[in-house]
Order: structure tokens, then C-alpha cells, then sequence
């Protein structure tokens, strides 16, 4: 039997197979070791990203609301259009099917117009008309606030001075010469000074302008 | 938190309107505005409209695209209310709520349960008045916020008006109903005054000249869906002019809304007298709305005779199936002017027909149309409403009180015709005991005053401006039963205990100096209840043994529950009663132990009628 002793002070001299082991073991290790922390490492930053999500509170439901388009285009009624245009502006169909709408809803205005009126006497006509015109009124008034272009009464003699604005004032027969033009106030002019179109929500499909009705 | 804004709810039967004034905007200077109030018109449209009409409408899931419901603050508000509800109402009744506020003041109902609407089949889920009240408050309250998010409204000065004739259960509704949608701070207001409050601020200072010491000014509100009167002295104190409101009328359910729908009914029976063919529902409604608008044009255009009256077919085939017949002068006052005012004696009294027995459960609609004699009934009956007033002194011989002065209010009155009319009547039995006419007090805005009036009433409540006395308009009574032997066959005595007397003021209270009861803890106990609006002098703790039949009203039953806290259910625990009037406005009773001065609140809402 092989006795061992304890001496410190001794260093090996010869590199034999044990050592070869030993080192081979030792630099294992620490590879195993260098594994280890580095995927541990990498654990943890994944969790921290991963956690937060887990725990913020879901995005709070925002008010699935604030649908309301507004409609800005004024369809215009009496002004003529600037002679130039330079940029042509695109009008919104919105607005229009809106008012197709209103007019259809209040007046009954596009069965009126899509009814063939040659088989109807005047009277039935008339009878008709009378829905058409109050309900008409009733759309344009609630949602137009209308007001003449010219304050003169029709065929008054009006004086146009020099800059007035061709847009408003529509001259007709014989122009010729300079500033101020004075004519007869043929038609005084319409003006909407304000606008109350409805607001329309988020998925509303304007180009229903009247649903069919089924009655249950 | 300060209120920036004073601000007025008419919660009416048929319109809600919302009214505001500055509080910071400047010296005395009050600037009432109306709020445009954002409201669905129809599935997917919003419209800003002064007025929110007081209907809605409980939609099948089937019925309305979704998100076609969003509004500016919700994307899915949880009832549709306003014009959307009148709309789609219109043609599909028995899923719409109307006229919830007539409900709340409805005897022998119970206002929390759903019952509305009253004829929907079965797989409408229904809702109670008090819900569908609370769902015009809440819309009211988040389009203020929308509008104002840095003032909510919760934090504002509110103002919420109620008929003058609401009982304390109804008006106890009304605020427990604002209570829910955070709006706890609110306070009542009668109508009747809102309208007078108006006309105050409308007169910007100058009122004192319309009115004097002694003039009794008579407050005629004919709305959409009710008539409310109330009374109201001019008197003097310390030198200053001061207004008392004497007394109220009871709840008619009568306004311009039938005068609409009589209209209607007599054009149909013309109709089909002519054709002999019988209108279907849809047209007689299209019938109503028509009549509404030649109405009012013949009210405002005297040289017209006739209006043409046409009702569309429902089909796209417009021409075709369009029929046409007028409304002539004639119809016109024969139904409106002399079916609504009849131009009766002061004697007279509306028709009180016996209910026939099988009522089915719908709102007491005024037998009577006559607006005249409920009037005639009103002032008769309220003889004595002055009678405490130093510088009010009737003449011997008066059959009944004589207004001075009158202030009219609610749409009906707007017509010229309509308004003279009545004046003309009252001026009758003025003439007729040798009074002198009343006169009319000019400048009242017909549709908004109330609103107006309320949010105005916010700026007095600050001592801004003269303020209309008036307290309780009913003395209460509870109904003991008298300790006799019983006799087969006879119902108890009942003696009347005065708990509250007539025109208790905001604010007071009071005890019931000896008589205790014996309550039993952890049992409901009831007790019947009564108001009278014409006894004045009957003070706390009178106990009367009779009564003429049309001094009581006999209201809901009240009811009290002692709970089991600390005691053992079955004791009897003495109490006494006791009353304040809140500043809020609402009755409040108490039982209040005589051993440990524990407080119990008595309620009111328990109008589980029969059952």
C-alpha cells in the first residue's frame, strides 16, 4: 500500500497524464460554469422584458367615440363660382348624402322626384307638393341659417363700387366700362351664414340615404 | 371646490332643457345661455338641440347597427334617450317610454319597478320611471361635461325644477334620481316659481314696477303634458317688496298634447265620414304631427281659414298614396278653444267620472278637459289662501280667489288665441264680483323659462335677488287608528295626526311634542299618509277626527323598518316622529327613540300598490 504525505512545498516537475486530466477537467468546468451564468443572464433580461407585460394594465379602453366627422364644404346656392380657380376643391360626399338624406327624410324629396307625375292629376300633384314643400322647409331651416346677399329689395337700383365682390354680385347684361356699375337688383341673392349639419358616428354609411322599412 | 356655474334642469314631462349662468361673469350682471344639447336624431346622426325630448327607447339588438348609437362621450350609451327615442318611438310604440316624470307621481305605483313601457310584450326588457328619470338626468349631466370638462357638473350650483304639484315621494325621487348620477348638490325648485323667477331676471330689475303690495299673481303652466297652478302674494316686509307662494293646484295630467291628439281624432272621424275606409295607426300619428303644424300656423296667422292637412303614403309611391283633407277655423275652436277653455261659470267644476273597475294600469289622464274649470276649481277652492296676508283682503261676497295679476307659461299658452281666451274668462268672474280685471305680465319666454328660472333661482340662493317664500304646500298628516272597541263590520276610525303644517319652510324642523308610538323592531310598520292643500292652520301634533272629503288627500302609505342593530327583533320600542324640510327641498320623517334618541329614517317610495 501506497502512503501518501502532505507536502505543500513540492511542485511538480513533470507535466504527466494525471495533470493533462486535471486541466482538461478544470477548463471544462469553467466552460460549464461560463454556460451556465451566461444563459442564466440571459434569462433573467428576457423575464424582466416579458414582465412588464404582464403586468401594465391592458391599454385603457378608449372611448370608442369621437366618430363625429365634421363637414365643412357649404354647398354654395346662388354665388357663382370664382372665375380662376386655381385649386379645384374636392367636395366631400358626405355632405351631399347627408342632405339627400334630410331632404328624403323630412320631404319625402327623392320619392317626389322619382315618381313619374305625368299619370297624376294637378290636384294629387298638389297634394303631394305640400309634404315635399313643408318638409323642405322644415330640413333647410333646422339646419341652414339662410339670409339674402343683397340687403336692397328686387328692383331697386343698386350701385356696385369699384372691388365688390364678383363672387357675390353676379353681373349680367351689358357690362361694359369701369366702376361703379349701377343695374337693377334682379334676384337679391341667397347666403347660408350658418350651418348645423348633423354629425355622423364612425361606421354610419351615408350613402343609405333612406333605409327600407319592413314592418314586423 | 366653488361652482363656477349656477345651473337649471327643467326635467319636464316631455322636454328636458338646461340653462346657465356665469357665477364669475361679472357685478350682478346675469347672462343666461341654453345648452345645445348633443342627442342622436336618428341611428348614427347627432344633432346639438336646445331642447332633449323626455322619451326612450328600449332598441332590439337586431334594430341598429352597431356603433350607429355612439355619442360624442360614449360609444355605447346604455338607453337611447332623446330625439332618436321619439323618432324610432313613433313607429314602433311599444318599445318607447314616455312621460316618465307623470309616473313618478303616480299613486299605487312602485316608481323603481320596471313597468315602462306599460304595453311592451313580454321580451321587451322594461324599465322603471325612476330609471328611465335618471337616464335624462345622466345624458343632461355628460353633455355638460363634454361641453365643460374643466367644470363638471357635479360641481356646479344645480337647480332641478319639479311640478308644484308633486307629492314628497315624487320629489324624493326626483333627488334620489340625481343622487345617482352624481349630482347630489342639486336642489328643487317648483316650477310654478321657476317661471315667476324668470320673469324677474326677464324684467332686469324692473319687476317692482309691474307688481304691488297685494297683488296675487296667478302662474298658469300648460305644458306638453301637464297643467300645474300656483298662486303667488306680493307682500311687503321691512319696506322691500317680497313674494310668498300661497298655494299650488293638484298634478292635472292635461296639456298640449291632447289638444294635438283631439285634433286628430276630429280630422280622422271627418276622414272617415268622407272615404269610408278607417285609418291605420300610422296615420293618425302622421295625422297628429300634421294637425300640431297647421295648429300652429292658424294660431299665428289669423287671416288664414283653413290649412291643408296631407298624409303621405309610407311607401316610396308618394304621389299615389298621399291622402289630403284641411283643419278650418271652425275645428279649430271648436275643439282647442272651446273643448280645452269653455267658457264656464266660476261654479263650475270639472266632471269626475267613477273609474270604471277594471282600470288597466296606465297614467290618471284629467277626466275633464276643460282647462277652464279645473282653473274654476282651483280658485274656489283656494279662497282662503290669502286669508293670513295683511294687505290681501277678499271681498265678503267672494266665491273664490282673485288673482290680480297673470303669468303664463308652456307652450299651449303661445298661442294668442288660446292665452286671450283665458284671460277673458278669469276676467268674466273677476267682473262678476265687481274685482277688477287681472292684468297680464308681459315678457315671459314660454318654452325655456323654467330652465331659465332655475339656473337664475341659483344666483338668488346666493342672496343675489328677491326670493320666493313659500315652504311645504301641503300640511301632512298621518293616519292613526282611534282606541275603540271594534264593531263588526265597521272599519276602524282613523284620526288624521298633523306631523308637518302648511308652508314649513327649507331648512326647519320639527317634533311631535307627546304622541309616541310603539314601533316593533325588525317589522315593516305603515302608516297611511295624507297631505291637504287647504288647511293652514293646523300646527304639529293636532289630531283631527273629522274631515270634509276634499280637504285630505290620502297619499302613498309611508313605511318604517327598525333594524335589528343591538336589539332583539319583536321588542317595541316607543318613538316619536319628527319632520324637517330639507334644504334640498324633499320632506324627510323620522322616528326617533325616546330612550336613546336613535334615529330612524321613515321612507316614503313604497308604492307597492296592492300587491
Amino acid at each position: 500500500m501506497n502512503t501518501y504525505t502532505i507536502d505543500l512545498s513540492l511542485r511538480p516537475t513533470t507535466f504527466d497524464l494525471w495533470h493533462v486530466c486535471l486541466a482538461g477537467t478544470a477548463a471544462l468546468l469553467a466552460l460549464i460554469l461560463i454556460v451556465v451564468l451566461v444563459s442564466v443572464l440571459l434569462g433573467m433580461r428576457r423575464c424582466k422584458s416579458a414582465a412588464p407585460a404582464v403586468v401594465a394594465p391592458a391599454p385603457a379602453p378608449q372611448p370608442e367615440v369621437k366618430i363625429v366627422e365634421k363637414i365643412v364644404e357649404v354647398e354654395k346656392i346662388v354665388q357663382a363660382p370664382a372665375p380662376e380657380p386655381v385649386v379645384l376643391k374636392e367636395a366631400t360626399p358626405d355632405a351631399a348624402l347627408q342632405l339627400l338624406s334630410l331632404l328624403q327624410k323630412e320631404a319625402r324629396f327623392i320619392d317626389f322626384i322619382k315618381e313619374d307625375v305625368s299619370a297624376f292629376s294637378d290636384a294629387e300633384i298638389g297634394a303631394a307638393a305640400r309634404v315635399v314643400h313643408q318638409g323642405c322647409s322644415k330640413a333647410v331651416s333646422e339646419h341652414f341659417t339662410l339670409a339674402p346677399v343683397s340687403k336692397d329689395p328686387e328692383g331697386n337700383r343698386v350701385t356696385l363700387n369699384k372691388g365688390f365682390d364678383a363672387a357675390s354680385f353676379r353681373l349680367t347684361g351689358n357690362i361694359v366700362g369701369e366702376a361703379p356699375f349701377t343695374g337693377t337688383l334682379v334676384h337679391k341673392g341667397w347666403q347660408v351664414t350658418d350651418l348645423r349639419l348633423p354629425k355622423l358616428t364612425e361606421g354610419h354609411n351615408a350613402k343609405i340615404v333612406a333605409p327600407a322599412e319592413v314592418e314586423l | 371646490m366653488t361652482a363656477r356655474y349656477s345651473v337649471g334642469i327643467d326635467l319636464g314631462t316631455t322636454h328636458c332643457v338646461l340653462s346657465y349662468v356665469d357665477l364669475e361673469a361679472g357685478d350682478d350682471q346675469v347672462v343666461l345661455d341654453v345648452l345645445a344639447i348633443p342627442q342622436l336624431t336618428g341611428p348614427g346622426t347627432i344633432e346639438d338641440k336646445a331642447q332633449l325630448p323626455s322619451f326612450t327607447y328600449l332598441a332590439h339588438p337586431a334594430e341598429i347597427a352597431e356603433g350607429a348609437t355612439a355619442l360624442p362621450w360614449t360609444g355605447n350609451p346604455e338607453y337611447l334617450v332623446g330625439e332618436i327615442a321619439r323618432n324610432l318611438g313613433g313607429k314602433t310604440p311599444i318599445r318607447l317610454v314616455s312621460s316618465a316624470k307623470s309616473w313618478l307621481c303616480h299613486a299605487g305605483v312602485d316608481c323603481k319597478q320596471a313597468i315602462l313601457p306599460v304595453e311592451a310584450p313580454e321580451d321587451v326588457t322594461k324599465i322603471s320611471p325612476f330609471a328611465a328619470s335618471k337616464a335624462y338626468l345622466q345624458h343632461l349631466r355628460d353633455a355638460w361635461n363634454h361641453r365643460f370638462p374643466e367644470h363638471a357638473l357635479q360641481d356646479q350650483d344645480v337647480t332641478i325644477t319639479v311640478p308644484a304639484s308633486f307629492d314628497p315621494a315624487a320629489r324624493e325621487l326626483t333627488v334620489e334620481a340625481a343622487r345617482a348620477v352624481g349630482l347630489g348638490q342639486a336642489v328643487l325648485l317648483e316650477e310654478p316659481q321657476a317661471a315667476l323667477y324668470s320673469w324677474i331676471e326677464n324684467s332686469e330689475g324692473d319687476w317692482r314696477n309691474h307688481v304691488q303690495i297685494g297683488d296675487v299673481i296667478l302662474v298658469a303652466d300648460i305644458g306638453g303634458g301637464t297643467t300645474d297652478l300656483s298662486l303667488i302674494a306680493v307682500t311687503e316686509q321691512d319696506g322691500n317688496l317680497q313674494l310668498t307662494r300661497v298655494a299650488v293646484g293638484d298634478h292635472i295630467l292635461l296639456g298640449g298634447d291632447n289638444m294635438d291628439l283631439a285634433l286628430a281624432y276630429t280630422v280622422k272621424a271627418k276622414l272617415e265620414q268622407d272615404s269610408g275606409k278607417r285609418l291605420e295607426s300610422w296615420q293618425l300619428q302622421a295625422l297628429t304631427h300634421a294637425c300640431r303644424e297647421a295648429k300652429e300656423k292658424l294660431f299665428n296667422q289669423p287671416e288664414l281659414s283653413s290649412m291643408p292637412l296631407v298624409v303621405a303614403s309610407r311607401g316610396s309611391s308618394l304621389i299615389g298614396g298621399t291622402f289630403r283633407t284641411e283643419l278650418t277655423r271652425d275645428e279649430l275652436n271648436r275643439v282647442l278653444v272651446e273643448g280645452f277653455l269653455p267658457w264656464v261659470p266660476v261654479e263650475e267644476r270639472p266632471v269626475v267620472r267613477p273609474r270604471s273597475g277594471l282600470r288597466t294600469a296606465g297614467l290618471p289622464y284629467a277626466q275633464d278637459a276643460g282647462i277652464t274649470r279645473h282653473l274654476a276649481a282651483f280658485l274656489s277652492r283656494q279662497k282662503e289662501a290669502t286669508g293670513e296676508l295683511p294687505d290681501h283682503v277678499l271681498p265678503e261676497h267672494a266665491s273664490f280667489l282673485h288673482p290680480t295679476a297673470v303669468l303664463f307659461n308652456g307652450g299651449v299658452l303661445k298661442a294668442g288665441l288660446m292665452a286671450e281666451r283665458l284671460m277673458q274668462i278669469l276676467n268674466n268672474w273677476l267682473e262678476a264680483e265687481q274685482a277688477a280685471p287681472a292684468r297680464l305680465l308681459q315678457g315671459a319666454d314660454l318654452d325655456l323659462a323654467v330652465a331659465r328660472g332655475a339656473a337664475y333661482y341659483g344666483f338668488v340662493r346666493k342672496g343675489k335677488g328677491v326670493r320666493i317664500k313659500g315652504g311645504t304646500a301641503a300640511a301632512y298628516y298621518v293616519g292613526i287608528e282611534s282606541s275603540m272597541p271594534a264593531v263588526p263590520g265597521l272599519p276602524a276610525e282613523i284620526e288624521a295626526l298633523c306631523i308637518a303644517p302648511f308652508g314649513m319652510e327649507e331648512g326647519s324642523e320639527q317634533e311631535l311634542p307627546n304622541d309616541e308610538f310603539g314601533l316593533i323592531i325588525g317589522e315593516p310598520v305603515r302608516f297611511r299618509f295624507f297631505g291637504s292643500k287647504t288647511r293652514r292652520d293646523d300646527a304639529v301634533g293636532v289630531r283631527l277626527e273629522y274631515w270634509q272629503d276634499d280637504e285630505l288627500e290620502e297619499l302613498e302609505e309611508i313605511e318604517i323598518t327598525l333594524p335589528e342593530e343591538g336589539r332583539h327583533a319583536g321588542d317595541i320600542v316607543p318613538v316619536h316622529l319628527s319632520v324637517a324640510v330639507t334644504e334640498v327641498g324633499t320632506l324627510e320623517l323620522k322616528a326617533v327613540s325616546k330612550r336613546d334618541q336613535q334615529r330612524w329614517k321613515i321612507e316614503f317610495d313604497v308604492r307597492a300598490g296592492d300587491a
